[in-house]
């Protein structure tokens, strides 16, 4: 592996990190924004009121005794998963698919006593994974059921599409498949693939793990080229429309895919990665100054991402 | 929304920067504190001794010394005679050394020191009062020679200096005449000279200098002349008539005033010894600071125990401005961001091999100890108030350990800031079990390197000496970080990580 001239870079308009910190995420994020997308909970709440579809919240835990009541309610769902509200990364989450007794099944198909699961929701609520290290709650959705079609691409996990959204114009947007290397997380620097999607049509373009491109996922060996994502246009206007309800310039939005309920908000990103321009083969720079050079910004969701399918599909 | 401009910005860092150099440069030039640690100036020692024999009565010996010689700086003068009262006088311009004792007999030595260092000043060689030139009476037939000698001198001359020059080329015992053979004997050269000149309606007068040459004992004055020119005083060879102070030459008297009087003494004599020494130059700017209105912008004047905190204080910048070029122009990635500068402090404590085996070795330990910890399955706060008793029972062993084995470097690791380690320890371990080892090795061995780099940047001496003596460079340093605060180019290491995109150009 060799090095790329800054030169090469600019003329791909690979957007760097200083720049999107400097340029970007300070420029056009309010501060005040943060707390509402570094806290799951408040995200759900805010974008409900846009019409941004979640998975079902089953429970909050704020405090230390409100364990014991968790395990009654657990007793009648069959999957849920269980997160922190202010992790970040997926770090502290929590995905039981079943039970076995007195125990509960994982993703992976290990097993968890119920003590086990009380002291994770103990360690959530002493803030173990929150950013700051601050007093965290526990929140228990409903389990995600991906959508089949999408599902045999992902080795276990569920895949999820991450939509880079400027000034409430989805501007880039890949799929992410967890891997045997990723422990069935959908992050990239954990080794998950990332398949860039063409913002037009939601095809595939090419896709990348570990920063290379690869053309097989190499857990399941699914060819990666021919993905076409199901009801694209409104999950784009799906994304757009959680710039109204948090207000942030720059952000990510993740987003699944759900067998019965559809697509569904998952978490939204103040500080989103890079990656996705790898996965794409593009470089966001391009796409972030025409939206910078907009004299008369869209005012609905629905325009904004019909005009970014028609402008982006090309750049 | 509309960009705001960054011109401002950046004509403030301008300022900034601009202002730390100048400030700094100023204060070399003024108090002539030293660019480099080590520099060395020359200082000139010089001891006149007297030697009279005392008269068996009350006894006062005034020298003549220096005030303001050209092209010197008087550093320290002091008097060493056992017995003698002792006081430097300022009489009508002229600055006496005097000293006095009642009843003494038999042979006295009394010394007086005085170290000159080389300074550029232009000496202040004028007069408050414009001297005129006095009035000569000649006899015949000297008068006639004197006479014709100064008409020729005037002949060949239009100003003051070389009418002076002239006349002592005349005097030249190889260009004598008829005239000046009767005027000059081996005696009277100078004083002829001197009057001469005023009879010509130059102000002249005489002056002593000593010529420096290192390690010379017994030394006399060797006499120069001085005319007035109507703005300052000028010196002259008189024997070659070049003129100008030469830099080996300090005028030691000046003026009309004389060199040596002992009252109740007989046999007096003066002699001069000189010696070459060297002074650090910082050391001689710091002695000067007192008397320099810029010394109040340095931290000579505080407590040396304020001093030597505030030498700690200011390298820290450096630290930071390495932590900022490590993570913002190469990208290498710490865990925590001003760890590495923390390290980098007990670094410069412990120097840095010890530090880096007592670091890693409480790190490792504690990482061990943290394995259990996480077992107990405790709460955040009390899992880390737990580390940090563990972390000092550690440096706590390892101490004793070391000191036992006869190594003190076990007592250095109690530089380490405890509640920083313990943190770290506790950042590795949930690293280690968020991302696996491979992210604890890139982050722990990127701090490492972060530490190293900014200790080797703190502990170099000219860092110290500049950070130190310097402080307004602090400035400089201050927009440098804020200039990288707006560096939006890519990072080395992204250079590396965008490889890849090379197939889509």
């Amino acid at each position: 592996m060799g090095w790329i001239s800054p030169r090469t870079l600019n003329r791909l308009g690979m957007l760097n990190m200083n720049r999107r910190n400097v340029d970007y995420i300070a420029r056009y994020n309010e501060r005040s924004s943060y707390p509402l997308v570094d806290n799951k909970l408040k995200t759900k709440l805010a974008v409900a009121e846009y019409g941004v579809k979640t998975p079902r919240l089953l429970q909050v835990v704020r405090q230390q005794h409100e364990i014991s009541g968790f395990r009654e309610m657990a007793e009648d769902l069959g999957g849920f998963a269980i997160k922190p509200a202010k992790g970040s990364g997926g770090k502290g989450i929590t995905v039981i698919t079943g039970r076995d007794g007195d125990d509960y099944i994982k993703a992976s198909g290990s097993r968890l006593a119920a003590g086990d699961l009380e002291r994770h929701l103990t360690n959530i609520l002493a803030g173990l994974y929150s950013l700051a290290g601050t007093p965290d709650v526990a929140i228990v959705e409903s389990l995600v059921e991906s959508e089949p079609t999408l599902a045999r691409f992902s080795f276990q996990g569920v895949p999820d599409i991450r939509i880079v959204v400027f000034r409430g114009y989805p501007v880039m947007a890949m799929l992410r498949l967890a891997t045997k290397a990723s422990d069935g997380k959908a992050n990239l620097h954990q080794g998950a693939v990332g398949v860039g999607l063409d913002i037009g049509t939601g095809r595939s373009l090419n896709a990348v793990q570990f920063n290379r491109p690869i053309v097989l996922h190499p857990d399941t060996g699914h060819a990666l080229e021919n993905i076409d994502i199901d009801a694209w246009d409104e999950m784009l206007e799906m994304a757009a429309r959680c710039y109204e309800a948090t207000g942030l310039g720059y952000m990510g939005v993740d987003l699944v895919v759900d067998a019965k309920e559809g697509p569904l908000l998952l978490e939204l990103n103040a500080r989103p990665g890079l990656a996705i321009q790898m996965a794409n083969g593009r470089g966001l720079l391009p796409r972030l100054r025409t939206i910078e050079r907009l004299k008369r910004p869209h005012f609905t969701p629905r325009d904004r991402a019909n005009y970014a399918m028609e402008v982006f599909a090309a750049l | 929304m509309k960009p705001r401009s960054r011109l401002p910005f950046y004509i403030g860092v301008f300022l900034l920067i601009a202002a730390g150099i100048s400030l700094a440069v100023w204060r070399h030039v003024e108090l002539g504190i030293p660019w480099l640690t080590g520099e060395q100036r020359p200082v000139w020692m010089i001891e006149a001794r007297i030697d009279f024999d005392a008269a068996n009565s009350a006894v006062q010996a005034s020298l003549n010394v220096p005030e303001d010689p050209p092209g010197f700086r008087i550093l320290m003068e002091q008097a060493a005679s056992p017995g003698y009262g002792f006081s430097i006088l300022d009489k009508s311009g002229n600055r006496t050394a005097e000293w006095t004792k009642r009843d003494v007999s038999g042979p006295q030595t009394l010394y007086f020191k005085a170290q000159f260092v080389p300074a550029e000043t232009v000496s202040k060689n004028i007069p408050s009062r414009e001297p005129s030139a006095r009035n000569v009476f000649w006899e015949e037939p000297q008068a006639t020679a004197v006479r014709e000698v100064l008409a020729q001198a005037s002949e060949r001359s239009s100003t003051p200096e070389s009418m002076t020059r002239e006349l002592i080329r005349l005097m030249q015992p190889d260009a004598r005449t008829q005239n000046t053979t009767l005027l000059v004997s081996e005696e009277n050269y100078l004083d002829l000279l001197v009057d001469m000149l005023n009879h010509s309606g130059i102000p002249a007068r005489t002056a002593d200098g000593l010529k420096l040459e290192d390690a010379r004992r017994r030394q006399s004055l060797k006499p120069f002349l001085q005319i007035y020119n109507g703005e300052q005083w000028l010196t002259f060879d008189p024997n070659t008539g070049e003129q100008g102070v030469p830099d080996s030459l300090l005028l030691w008297r000046q003026g009309s005033a004389s060199l040596l009087d002992v009252v109740g003494g007989d046999n007096s004599e003066v002699s001069f010894s000189m010696l070459r020494q060297t002074v650090p130059a910082l050391q001689l700017a710091t002695m000067e600071v007192d008397s320099n209105g810029l010394g109040f912008l340095s931290f000579y004047a505080l407590p040396i125990e304020e001093q030597s905190m505030f030498r700690m204080l200011l390298l820290l910048p450096l630290g930071a401005l390495m932590v900022a070029f490590m993570r913002i122009v190469i990208g290498i990635r710490t865990s925590g961001t001003f760890m590495p500068v923390l390290i980098a402090v007990a670094f410069v404590q412990t120097t840095l091999v010890p530090g880096l085996i007592a670091f890693l070795s409480v790190v490792s330990i504690g990482l061990m100890m943290r394995g259990y910890l996480s077992s107990l399955n405790l709460l955040l706060v009390s899992r880390i108030s737990a580390l940090i008793i563990l972390v000092i029972f550690i440096t706590a062993g390892l101490s004793i350990f070391g000191y036992q084995m006869g190594f003190n470097t076990g007592m250095t690791v109690t530089f380490f800031p405890m509640v920083i380690i313990a943190w770290t320890i506790e950042r590795m371990s949930i690293l280690w079990e968020e991302e696996g080892a491979h992210e604890v090795i890139v982050q722990g061995a990127g701090s490492m390197f972060v530490a190293i780099c900014a200790y080797l940047l703190m502990s170099a001496p000219l860092a110290g000496h500049l950070t130190f003596n310097f402080p307004e460079l602090h400035f400089v340093i201050l927009g440098l970080i804020l200039l990288m605060g707006q560096y939006t180019g890519y990072k080395l290491s992204e250079l590396k990580r965008f490889t890849p995109m090379k197939a889509y150009d």
